[in-house]
């Protein structure tokens, strides 16, 4: 009886994120999958068409389809690596012991992360102007040739990468995080056996990190594949499709053309990338992720 | 070998400090740009600072285009969100954490597993369920949901609640006290600083979303600020000093809001990123 209470206040606690988990994400979820099976603009009513959006992806009918999985994969395989390496090398500078003022550079690689995105790409279309950029202006008194950036179809997607590092800060931080985790009689006792600063780092550091290095590389692939707000306000998709990002691709396509039905397998397919990519981040990460607990 | 250490210290910092530049550059250039005129924000090589000073960058750009209405719109659905999700989030957070009912762990568990599901996939039919609800230029659907708790917010409650040690509220149920008033008077004044770095992101959250209300309101009077400055410069894209005092005034609520609250936004950080 005692226990039957208990469960009931327990779910009616949890109730308001129950009814969030149906009605947000299982109902719409289950929604999609359906209507991606359809013929479904904003005028008619959803008909069944089987496989139709899919093929018409697949076999080309669609040309936009391989163009923006090829400009998020592009983006992707730059961004995430780029911006890894360089999150860790900032946390691994600021973790110096000698380092003063460590709080402050703390707060000012942190401070582009809370810039609203829509702001933050106004910044940047300035920064980016080819005539009267600052960018530019620093190439040219350096004698440089200056750059197209979001003008070209060669420079867009770099120039994009290039400013998604503006917003490394949360990264930094939480790798600095874990590096102050690290325990530090492992170092000591190195040091006793003569290991070197890049011996340490090689046989401490890394695997220490490795767990971080994990969450921080499935939580930065699942934030690249999902590019928006540049892609809308900045370059609309172009140069010639050229930023065609994928989730601005499926906007146009539900929003502004008002294919439901198509654009909804369009997710679906963007979905099971991610499932793929996470799930083979998962298997591989267990001959690399060194986890303390398992020793 | 102190020689060598100087040295290497001294690349550290340079590197560092190149890296806080890069962080702060743009923004300042931001600011500098709203202060110009229009000729001398076109001059080469470009001035740093602006002369004279023009501060009816600010009035013009606020009066061309609605913003008074836009922060009115913004503050109201941030507000409403901001309680929605402190109240929804934390008392689900408490029966993950603290009670015992069949089920929780795996829905816990898919609750985690929605984090990883693209909004995209949701946001179609989502968007026609609001469309059948009549509620499409409403702001409705963007503040309901945060009615019923974010997975994130309840992932990192729960995370905080689990460290509050258990004898106190077992020692208050021995005394008779029911699950509202631990929650009430014992969970939730322990766990301040939690709640204020869900308040902290909730509120960045709503302020600075842009695709809930570009796909949700139609109607110029309901606009947000972030919609605001888009359509701003779709009007005024050539007048680069307008456009960045927009902006600026886009972005300075937020930055009040996290140096006042800086601290508790590196430890919510930390926590996501670390107790997983």
């Amino acid at each position: 009886m005692i226990g039957k209470h208990r469960a009931i206040v327990g779910i009616l606690f949890a109730l308001p994120s129950i009814l969030g988990l149906l009605l947000f994400t299982a109902l719409p979820m289950l929604s999609s999958f359906v209507l991606s099976f359809t013929d479904y603009r904003t005028v008619n009513t959803p008909k069944f068409i089987g496989f139709g959006n899919y093929t018409r992806l697949f076999d080309g009918t669609d040309p936009y389809f391989y163009k923006s999985l090829w400009v998020t994969f592009k983006y992707v395989i730059l961004r995430v690596p780029i911006g890894l390496a360089m999150s860790f090398l900032v946390a691994l500078l600021l973790n110096q012991d000698f380092i003063k003022g460590k709080s402050i550079f703390r707060t000012i690689f942190y401070l582009p992360v809370i810039v609203p995105a829509v702001a933050a790409s106004m910044i940047w279309i300035w920064l980016f102007s080819p005539d009267l950029g600052l960018l530019n202006s620093f190439l040219e008194a350096l004698h440089l040739p200056t750059i197209l950036w979001l003008d070209s179809e060669a420079t867009v997607i770099p120039s994009i990468v290039f400013m998604s590092l503006w917003g490394i800060g949360s990264t930094v931080i939480i790798f600095l995080a874990g590096l102050q985790g690290v325990p530090r009689s492992l170092y000591e006792a190195a040091t006793v056996d003569g290991a070197g600063v890049f011996r340490k780092f090689r046989a401490i550091t890394i695997p220490m990190m490795t767990p971080i290095i994990f969450f921080n590389l499935i939580m930065g692939s699942i934030g690249a594949f999902q590019v928006f707000t540049e892609a809308l306000i900045m370059t609309q998709g172009g140069p010639n499709n050229a930023s065609l990002f994928y989730n601005y691709y499926i906007y146009r396509e539900a929003f502004q053309f008002g294919e439901m039905g198509h654009a909804s397998a369009i997710a679906w397919i963007l979905f099971i990338i991610i499932l793929i990519i996470t799930g083979i981040f998962f298997k591989t990460s267990k001959s690399w992720v060194f986890y303390e607990s398992e020793v | 070998m102190k020689r060598k250490n100087a040295a290497g210290q001294i690349a550290v910092y340079t590197i560092l400090i190149i890296g806080a530049c890069f962080c702060l550059l743009p923004l300042f250039w931001l600011v500098r740009s709203s202060f110009m005129t229009s000729m001398q924000i076109f001059e080469m090589p470009p001035v740093w600072i602006p002369v004279p000073f023009k501060l009816s960058n600010y009035t013009e750009a606020l009066t061309t285009v609605d913003f008074a209405r836009f922060f009115r719109n913004t503050a109201f659905i941030t507000v409403s969100c901001l309680i929605g999700a402190l109240i929804s989030s934390s008392v689900s957070a408490y029966s993950y954490a603290r009670l015992q009912w069949p089920g929780r762990r795996l829905i816990f568990a898919l609750l985690l597993a929605s984090m990883m599901l693209p909004g995209a996939v949701t946001l179609i039919p989502t968007f026609i369920g609001w469309k059948l609800a009549g509620l499409i230029n409403t702001y409705y659907p963007l503040i309901l949901p945060a009615w019923f708790g974010s997975a994130f917010d309840i992932f990192l409650l729960r995370q905080f609640y689990s460290t509050i040690p258990r004898d106190l509220d077992e020692a208050a149920y021995v005394d008779g006290a029911g699950h509202l008033t631990i929650y009430w008077k014992i969970i939730v004044p322990l766990s301040k600083p939690a709640l204020i770095v869900i308040g902290l992101f909730s509120f960045m959250g709503s302020w600075n979303d842009f695709m809930g209300p570009l796909v949700y309101l139609n109607e110029e009077s309901k606009y947000t600020v972030a919609l605001g400055l888009q359509m701003f410069q779709s009007l005024h894209s050539a007048q680069w000093n307008l456009l960045m005092a927009a902006s600026t005034v886009v972005i300075t609520p937020v930055i009040i809001v996290f140096f006042i609250g800086q601290r508790y936004f590196i430890e919510g950080i930390t926590l996501t990123g670390l107790k997983g």
